[in-house]
């Protein structure tokens, strides 16, 4: 009972919190708002008992690529900005797509099949610890990919450091 | 589990959390007033001496006046944001409080009272999770106030912190391979168990930390954003009464938790110094004094240093300690393997 009360907040809240973001003219609300919003999402991930994601949540979304929002945001021209008409003309399109997308979810959510269990149990997740299990599975099945995306990073970094580097004059 | 079993463990909860909150504020207010006391006696000054003996009762004395000052929002400033702005950096800065074991715990009759408010497996990564949250708080209260010196206040202290913070993370990293683990309690047993306090082995992550905690907390010689010879008071400038008095706690429970952090991680938490365990068990009084051998860390290295330029931050963090706390990474794997 507690726990569904707690999930119908949560589910409530991120849909409450979603409309906040996208409706506010002044962008440095909706950053503050969507701030809310990551919580919330770290809250369905607690529930979830997935709390190492939950952390991470925080500390990734949170804590890092949202202070560089507000970073982008602050360099705004707000005074223009809120002047403006809020958005383009072909949002009744946009709208149109999200319900037929919704609807679509909305049926196949009823063909919904559990996918077969892997060998991370409840019982090792408690033994181990949570982290102690993503930990291994990244280093030890998934070792390719994690590579791949470290190495997808490394790139990103590297590229942005050039964009970023003064041109020196000859 | 009954109703009455739940009844008692919320009333157990809250009980615990008020009884922590009081505390840390009390111990709060009391760093400002050991802070004043230091670097006069550094100065060969006395400090403050007026209210109460020796001036003991003047950070209460300092709080019942911001209380009582005028609440000012300039008439430009973007009222909500002004408002929320001190709550989140207060909050950011207090919520880590709940994770930290203070001391062993104990048996009250059939119930176990765990020295930490929440034992939880994340700890540490909770921290920083909060310890991140700070930012917002200043650069929005630099950003609402509509005012320069505040917002080039808020936008350096934010460049600061997080630029910082990676230092501060990957310092930790050594302590968490130690361990094995990140719950802040493990951590302190493993320590137990080594028989040596994690600063020996991880010294180089032990000086990373320091430096980086004295960034992250804004504190001299990185205090750059407070910059009064150029900025007025930074972010906070617009701000007066109790708002003010906010920002203020939440920058000395930043230096508490900080330090306390230090503690756990590094400095063996309540565990006695070996040898002193006969005289003095183990218990939060050592939790204390570690946490209070710290601060005077803190208050020693702001009446030595002067401050640092913001290119000079900045290609220190970067260009300095990002690479030593690689290296104390790799350090401390290599160790794992081949003693451990």
């Amino acid at each position: 009972m507690l726990v569904e009360l707690f999930f119908f907040y949560f589910a409530a809240a991120v849909i409450g919190l979603s409309l906040m973001v996208i409706t506010r003219k002044n962008p440095v609300h909706s950053v503050l708002w969507m701030l809310l919003l990551f919580f919330h999402i770290a809250g369905l991930y607690l529930m979830l008992n997935a709390e190492m994601m939950a952390a991470i949540q925080l500390i990734v979304y949170a804590g890092a690529i949202l202070v560089l929002f507000l970073f982008v945001v602050l360099l705004l021209d707000l005074k223009k900005e809120i002047g403006e008409e809020q958005y383009v003309g072909v949002w009744p399109t946009g709208v149109a797509v999200a319900v037929a997308l919704f609807t679509l979810l909305l049926i196949m959510t009823r063909s919904f099949v559990a996918g077969p269990h892997g060998n991370i149990t409840i019982e090792r997740v408690r033994e181990l610890s949570h982290p102690g299990v993503v930990g291994r599975a990244m280093f030890t099945e998934y070792l390719f990919p994690f590579e791949v995306a470290s190495l997808v990073l490394l790139v990103a970094v590297i590229g942005a450091i050039i964009l970023a580097k003064k041109r020196i004059k000859e | 589990m009954g109703a009455i079993d739940t009844l008692l463990l919320i009333v157990g909860v809250v009980i615990k959390l008020v009884v922590v909150f009081a505390v840390a504020m009390l111990h709060v207010a009391y760093a400002t007033y050991f802070e004043r006391k230091v670097i006069a006696h550094m100065q060969i000054r006395l400090g403050p001496m007026e209210v109460g003996w020796h001036g003991l009762l003047q950070p209460i004395a300092d709080g019942v006046k911001l209380l009582f000052k005028e609440d000012v929002i300039p008439a430009k400033a973007d009222r909500y944001v002004f408002m929320i702005a001190p709550m989140i950096c207060f909050f950011a800065a207090t919520s880590s409080l709940v994770v930290f074991p203070f001391f062993e715990g104990f048996n009250l009759g059939p119930y176990h009272v765990g020295g930490a408010l929440a034992n939880i497996n994340i700890g540490l990564l909770f921290v920083l999770a909060m310890s991140s949250l700070g930012a917002y708080g200043v650069v929005m209260a630099g950003w609402a106030s509509n005012s320069k010196y505040a917002f080039l206040g808020g936008l350096r202290s934010s460049a600061q912190v997080i630029s910082y913070e990676i230092s501060l993370g990957l310092s930790l990293v050594g302590v968490m391979m130690l361990a094995g683990s990140l719950n802040l309690t493990d951590i302190v047993h493993a320590q137990e168990r080594a028989g040596m306090w994690n600063f020996i082995p991880q010294f180089l992550g032990f000086s990373i930390f320091c430096i980086a905690a004295l960034a992250e907390t804004n504190r001299t010689p990185f205090d750059l954003p407070e910059a009064e010879s150029e900025l007025v008071a930074g972010y906070f400038t617009e701000y007066t009464g109790f708002r003010f008095a906010l920002f203020f706690l939440a920058e000395y429970m930043g230096m508490l938790i900080m330090a306390a952090l230090g503690t756990v991680c590094f400095l063996g938490g309540w565990n006695p110094i070996p040898g002193l365990e006969k005289i003095i068990p183990g218990g939060v009084w050592w939790f204390l004094v570690k946490v209070y051998t710290l601060f005077f860390m803190y208050y020693w290295v702001r009446t030595t240093l002067p401050r640092y330029r913001y290119d000079q931050l900045m290609s220190l963090g970067w260009k300095v300690m990002i690479p030593i706390a690689l290296a104390n990474i790799f350090l401390t794997g290599l160790w794992k393997v081949y003693f451990a």
